[in-house]
């Protein structure tokens, strides 16, 4: 039966073989197997793109038209135990722009055994929230005389973090240089080495040292641990994959991140790619809509070809059109003519809006085949 | 004889010729220059023809393509040879009215007026296109436009020498960086890389060719130039842009020579054609001229003013201000909204409208006149249903019928067809309003015309008749966001005066009948026809290209009316002939032979012999379809509906586009006649309650405000636990959320037990048609929680929403609870409530459309040139691949079942 099925492997895609073999009944006759699959290989053909059909036009279409009927400002409440995320439109707008940060950047680690059994999942959740300096200070004052800065720890959170002052005051040196410190009970005393520093300095100097960063991993703000066919997945917002997956504990395969430009330096274009295909079409599904999966695929391809997420944006994949006039039809036409002609540009008509532009066939579709004939003179 | 002359200038004609345009870039303007050539040439060419055949030419048929365009910036030079006159008075007209010589307005440059000939080309108003003519200025000016290259010029070159300012050895490495990072990453990276360059160069000190100090050079905004506190003059800028070698030009990305950075400050200055700037003659018989016109004026006056004072010896000051006041005016003359210096204005005080701000934005010339079009032979209407009409038909009203046209070339076999419109005239039904002379002159045929016009035609002339029965029309509603808001539909002319189609097609155009317009349009070519009828006809857009699911289907009556059909309904067998005679049959040899037929029977008549079909109903009931006759189930909205369940599609699927729109056509006026004969009606009754229903939906409210009542003791005295990841207030939120939604659905519930499941709402619910069983819960029991942003309402007065309760009440009236039901009416504060939640709904859809239209014209700008090659791949106007086969298995998604093969079927019909 094998044998069939490789015969049509160069013919039909690999899915729709896999469907196959799922649905036929077992010990199906052979000549009835070979009819199927000639059936489904006949309809595949008929079910072919065309040569020229403006497929991404359709996948524009496709996208933007439920995009008029969905909600804006929707977050997620579903069940008490999930996070807000942005979803809707603002969500598809964020993706195609190709923003650096999401709204809401969120994660979802999954975990290794033991940990996935649900054991200890608790302290390894608190274990990756980053904690700052001022989670786990009273307060920050500024001796004006001195110049210096006080800063007093609060013992009990300190505890539950089993942190203590000398430890405290070791990180803060690691991480800020050109400081003197000084440390009593719960006292830490900052001051600069430079000589002359300016009221304003301090000023500028306290507030970075709120922002310490003491323990966990840097930007998870929130952790949420939670039971998910069995297993424990921990959500997390705000974002840092490169981090979170070189912890112990941490299923890097399966762990994931909203953040596409992350994943696109953590784990290259091709993660990049499939993550805004799997984002845009969750929150499509999630409005209710039906989208094809081609479509969102085309538009993710368009926005990484250039082996970077490129924004559906003026500065982004419409600035690499070849055409000059395609580009100045989009936005800020005066500065793509000028562009143009500074550096000679010729605009050979290749694309859809030129050829709009002067009343001619649009080489898309039926514009595309030519007739070349060789007529007689008389 | 005339007609294989005709065909034999059409074919040398075709043969397509290079043309390139050059764009002007200084005054940003279509150089018309090689378009005259062209008219010119064709002309030459026809009057041959005329000479030699010795008959009219029957059409001017030159067919040329423009090949490319080339975009450059125009030098003195180049400005001199374009330009047909030189302008030297600001004056526009004399005393007669007649332009001036080496005015604004000056015939050379084009005519605007009826009667005057051109005296450049010697063509007429709107035969001769215009042509260019120039200034020569005083002094030189700059072009704002290019000061940011002008700053990086002067910035990396040589106040000496002109030379770039990297030492020799290293040119060429710079060079080969460019260029390769110009073949490999493409223009925009290359320019991002030579601003880096250019950059690096500013701290340069010492010219590292001459040894020549370098100084430093800042831009006081928009135009002046100071080197280390003293102003340069343009003069002295354009004599160091000249001095600047081709080849370090090169590196800053300027195509020298064909673009000399000096030609960046002006010299002449380029008057567009008066075409271009035509002036409008008021009632009064007054000119107002055109915004550039005024501007232009005061450039040459200005200009004319400083050569005078030049050669009369003039002391500096006096010539410097008049040089500041000619670059103001020629920097606002290239765009009015620099923002460091005040927009020139009317008289009246509104800001002039000039170049840029005639280019730019979606009113400006690109968007609005180059990428959008406007057309004839088009009308717009409101539109009203008729179920009668075919799904492909669209009913034109009479008045519009006699006003389009459709152009009809007669031959010898068709002129006495043709005739006969002629004759009828433009007044009655299917006549006629033009006939077209083969030389392309237009008559109207009036009454007193129309003799003659019988007379003259001949073959080779073309009629405009009316529109008629099964003509084509493309039929529009926008916003158009997909293809089948624009389908090929079949006129059918109709008395009344609105368009009228079927309502089993709203759906595509997202239409209804409460004041909706649509736009219909007459293709006017055979060409365009024949496109139309085969790629946009409403049966070739059955399956939507979004989801792989029939997008057409029953809608509103024609589902409830199919669904009492097939749900137990049955008539007598003549009763039944009656209703299926109604839609179109004619056939009646497949109604069972017997007094009483049953509903599923007369349904099964439509249905094919050879179709069978497994689904599911919308409440998960089986649908058996065996041989062409409906077994088991009934019909309802997940079957017939659009957008759903596989019953259409696959009879698409097996029968394909033409049987399946008439299938539909006829199941929908099927459901239609059935309601008609039966009665159908929506009534206040349906949402009575029997009295046991309406003391349980009471009981179920008074518990849950009982229940949230506890819950807000405990939460206040403390007793309720967090959930994980939320404080107590939180908590407490949600848990009064889920009780209270519990409630609602729990009314809906007794709803649901306790309605008459024949009324007719419920049939409504039931079928899919219109409304749910919420709705009716609704307006029978209880309306429910009014949420905002997922959230109770919380917003309104410290503490409180209304001041009508008492301050950081959490119970479920004072967070709008509406405990009333619509039929019963609601309390003051409840209503406001339901208020709250609907102008809130309203400010949403306000602000999204906006959003999410930005958000599709940036796609579809994105993606507008991506097509699928004959390889299978698909590739942007520059042929970049970008998906090796489209959708990793090149199936069409309008060809596919829900985006696949259905392996299933193909199965189960082998075995």
């Amino acid at each position: 039966m094998d044998n069939i099925f490789a015969e049509y492997e160069d013919k039909l895609p690999v899915k729709i073989i896999e469907d196959i073999k799922n649905n036929i009944p077992k010990g199906i006759a052979q000549n009835k197997l070979r009819k199927i699959l000639e059936l489904v290989l006949e309809e595949y053909e008929n079910a072919k793109v065309h040569p020229g059909e403006a497929v991404g036009l359709v996948s524009a279409e496709s996208i933007g038209e439920p995009g008029t009927q969905m909600t804006l400002n929707t977050f997620h409440f579903a069940g008490v135990a999930e996070m807000n995320v942005t979803l809707g439109l603002p969500r598809i707008i964020e993706i195609l722009d190709g923003r650096e940060t999401p709204d809401t950047p969120a994660m979802e680690i999954y975990l290794k055994a033991p940990y996935s059994g649900g054991k200890d999942i608790r302290e390894f959740a608190l274990s990756l929230k980053e904690t700052k300096l001022s989670n786990i200070a009273d307060e920050f004052s500024i001796s004006l005389i001195n110049s210096e800065i006080e800063i007093k720890l609060n013992k009990e959170k300190m505890k539950a973090h089993s942190l203590t002052t000398p430890k405290v005051a070791a990180i803060i040196a690691k991480q800020i240089k050109g400081l003197n410190i000084r440390e009593s009970e719960e006292l830490i005393i900052l001051k600069s080495r430079a000589k002359e520093e300016s009221l304003n300095e301090i000023y500028k100097a306290k507030e970075k040292i709120k922002d310490v960063h003491i323990k966990g991993v840097k930007g998870i703000s929130q952790v949420l641990p939670i039971k998910r066919n069995d297993e424990y997945v921990i959500i997390t917002s705000g974002s840092n994959l490169a981090d979170v997956i070189q912890l112990e504990g941490v299923d890097p395969y399966r762990t994931t991140t909203n953040n596409i430009i992350e994943v696109q330096q953590v784990l290259g274009i091709e993660a990049a790619r499939q993550l805004i295909i799997n984002e845009v079409f969750k929150v499509i599904e999630n409005q209710g809509f039906n989208v094809d999966i081609r479509h969102i695929m085309l538009v993710a391809d368009t926005m990484c070809v250039s082996g970077k997420v490129k924004g559906i944006t003026r500065y982004g994949v419409v600035s690499e059109k070849a055409s000059a006039l395609a580009r100045a039809s989009f936005e800020t036409p005066i500065k793509h003519i000028i562009n143009a002609a500074l550096i000679g540009e010729i605009d050979q008509l290749e694309s859809v809006v030129e050829n709009v532009m002067l009343n001619q066939a649009v080489p898309i579709g039926t514009g595309i085949p030519q007739l070349i004939a060789n007529f007689k003179k008389k | 004889m005339a007609e294989s002359k005709n065909k034999d200038e059409a074919v040398k004609a075709t043969a397509i010729k290079e043309e390139s345009k050059k764009i002007d870039e200084s005054v940003k303007a279509v150089s018309e220059t090689s378009e005259a050539k062209e008219d010119k040439e064709a002309t030459k060419t026809d009057a041959k023809k005329e000479k030699e055949s010795g008959i009219e030419p029957q059409e001017v048929a030159i067919y040329k393509q423009v090949k490319n365009i080339t975009f450059s910036v125009l030098g003195p030079t180049m400005i001199k040879d374009i330009a047909s006159a030189k302008i030297v008075t600001p004056e526009l007209y004399d005393k007669e009215g007649y332009p001036v010589d080496g005015g604004l307005m000056d015939i050379r440059l084009g005519v605007i007026d009826p009667g005057l000939r051109c005296k450049t080309c010697g063509s007429k108003l709107k035969e001769c296109i215009g042509h260019f003519g120039y200034i020569e200025l005083a002094r030189p000016i700059i072009h704002v436009k290019f000061v940011s290259v002008i700053v990086a010029l002067l910035k990396a070159s040589c106040r000496d020498c002109g030379r770039i300012l990297i030492p020799k050895n290293k040119i060429e490495k710079y060079k080969e960086m460019l260029d390769s990072l110009d073949k490999e990453k493409g223009v925009e990276e290359k320019r991002v890389k030579i601003r880096g360059i250019i950059a690096s160069l500013k701290t340069v000190a010492k010219c590292p060719h001459c040894n020549a100090k370098q100084k430093k050079i800042s831009l006081e905004k928009p135009t002046t130039f100071i080197e280390e506190d003293k102003r340069i003059s343009p003069i002295e800028i354009r004599a160091r842009l000249e001095k600047i070698p081709d080849d370090d030009v090169q590196l800053f990305g300027i195509v020298a020579p064909k673009v000399r950075p000096e030609w960046m400050v002006l010299t002449l200055l380029p008057i567009p054609p008066v075409t271009m700037r035509p002036s409008i003659t008021l009632e009064s018989g007054e000119r107002s001229e055109d915004d550039l016109t005024h501007k232009l004026g005061d450039i040459v006056r200005i200009n004319q003013r400083l050569f005078e004072n030049i050669n009369a010896g003039a002391p500096e000051i006096i010539v410097e201000d008049l040089w500041d006041l000619l670059q103001y005016h020629i920097t606002t003359y290239f765009d009015n909204a620099i923002a460091q210096l005040p927009p020139a204005r009317h008289r009246s005080g509104q800001p002039l409208k000039t170049l840029t701000e005639r280019i730019k934005s979606k009113e400006g010339r690109i968007r609005h006149n180059l990428a959008g079009k406007r057309t004839n032979f088009c009308a717009r209407t409101v539109i009203s249903p008729d179920p009668m009409l075919e799904l492909n038909e669209v009913g034109v009203p009479n008045v519009i019928a006699m006003k389009l046209t459709v152009p009809e070339r007669v031959n010898s076999w068709n002129i006495n067809y043709l005739k006969k419109f002629v004759e009828r005239g433009p007044k009655k039904h299917p006549g006629a309003n033009y006939i077209i002379r083969p030389d392309g002159k237009k008559k109207k045929i009036t009454d007193e015309t129309k003799e003659a016009s019988l007379e003259e035609i001949q073959p080779g002339y073309t009629v405009e008749r009316h529109l008629m029965d099964g003509d084509i029309a493309i039929f529009n509603r926008q916003p158009s966001l997909h293809r089948m808001s624009m389908m090929c539909h079949r006129v059918k002319v109709l008395p009344g005066k609105t368009l009228r189609l079927n309502p089993a097609v709203c759906h595509p155009y997202n239409a209804d009948f409460d004041g909706d317009e649509m736009n219909l349009h007459i293709p006017q070519t055979e060409e365009a026809r024949v496109e139309a009828e085969i790629l946009m006809e409403v049966q070739t857009q059955l399956i939507s290209l979004r989801y792989g699911l029939s997008i057409i289907g029953c809608v509103q009556d024609a589902l409830s009316g199919n669904y009492l059909l097939t749900k137990g309904m049955s008539m007598s067998r003549n009763e039944a002939i009656d209703l299926l005679a109604a839609i179109g049959v004619e056939d009646f040899s497949r109604l069972p032979r017997k007094e009483i037929v049953d509903g599923k029977e007369i349904f099964s008549v439509l249905i094919p012999e050879d179709f069978s079909f497994v689904g599911k109903t919308k409440t998960n009931e089986e649908v058996v379809i065996k041989n062409g006759k409906l077994i088991e189930g009934f019909m309802d909205r997940s079957n017939l509906g659009e957008g759903s369940g596989l019953l259409l599609r696959n009879i698409h699927q097996k029968y394909k586009k033409d049987f399946t729109i008439q299938l539909l056509g006829k199941i929908f006026r099927l459901g239609i006649e059935v309601l008609l004969r039966r009665g159908f009606t929506c009534a206040v009754s349906d949402t009575d309650l029997p009295e046991i229903a309406r003391i349980k939906v009471q009981e179920t409210l008074d518990n849950a405000k009982n229940d949230v009542n506890n819950l807000i003791n405990d939460f206040k005295e403390g007793k309720m636990e967090a959930l994980p990841g939320r404080d107590i207030e939180e908590t407490v939120e949600v848990r009064i959320l889920e009780i209270l939604n519990k409630a609602r659905n729990d009314t809906g519930e007794v709803i649901a037990n306790f309605a008459d499941k024949n009324s007719h709402t419920m049939i409504m619910a039931q079928s899919g048609a219109r409304g749910n069983l919420l709705n009716l819960a609704q307006m029978a029991a209880c309306v429910g929680q009014q949420a905002m942003r997922g959230k109770r309402i919380e917003k309104g007065f410290e503490g409180r929403t209304l001041s009508a309760y008492k301050k950081f009440d959490l119970g479920p009236d004072a967070r709008g609870f509406i405990s009333n039901r619509f039929k019963t009416g609601l309390t003051p504060t409840e209503f406001f409530f339901g208020a709250m939640t609907g102008r809130d709904s309203l400010m949403d859809t306000a602000l999204r459309t906006p959003k999410s239209g930005y958000l599709y014209r940036r796609l579809a700008n994105a993606m507008q040139d991506l097509n699928v090659g004959y390889d299978g791949t698909v590739r942007d106007s520059s042929h970049k691949i970008i998906q090796f086969e489209y959708g990793e298995d090149r199936m069409d998604v309008s060809k596919s079942e829900k985006g696949a093969i259905n392996v299933k079927r193909i199965i189960s019909m082998v075995i």
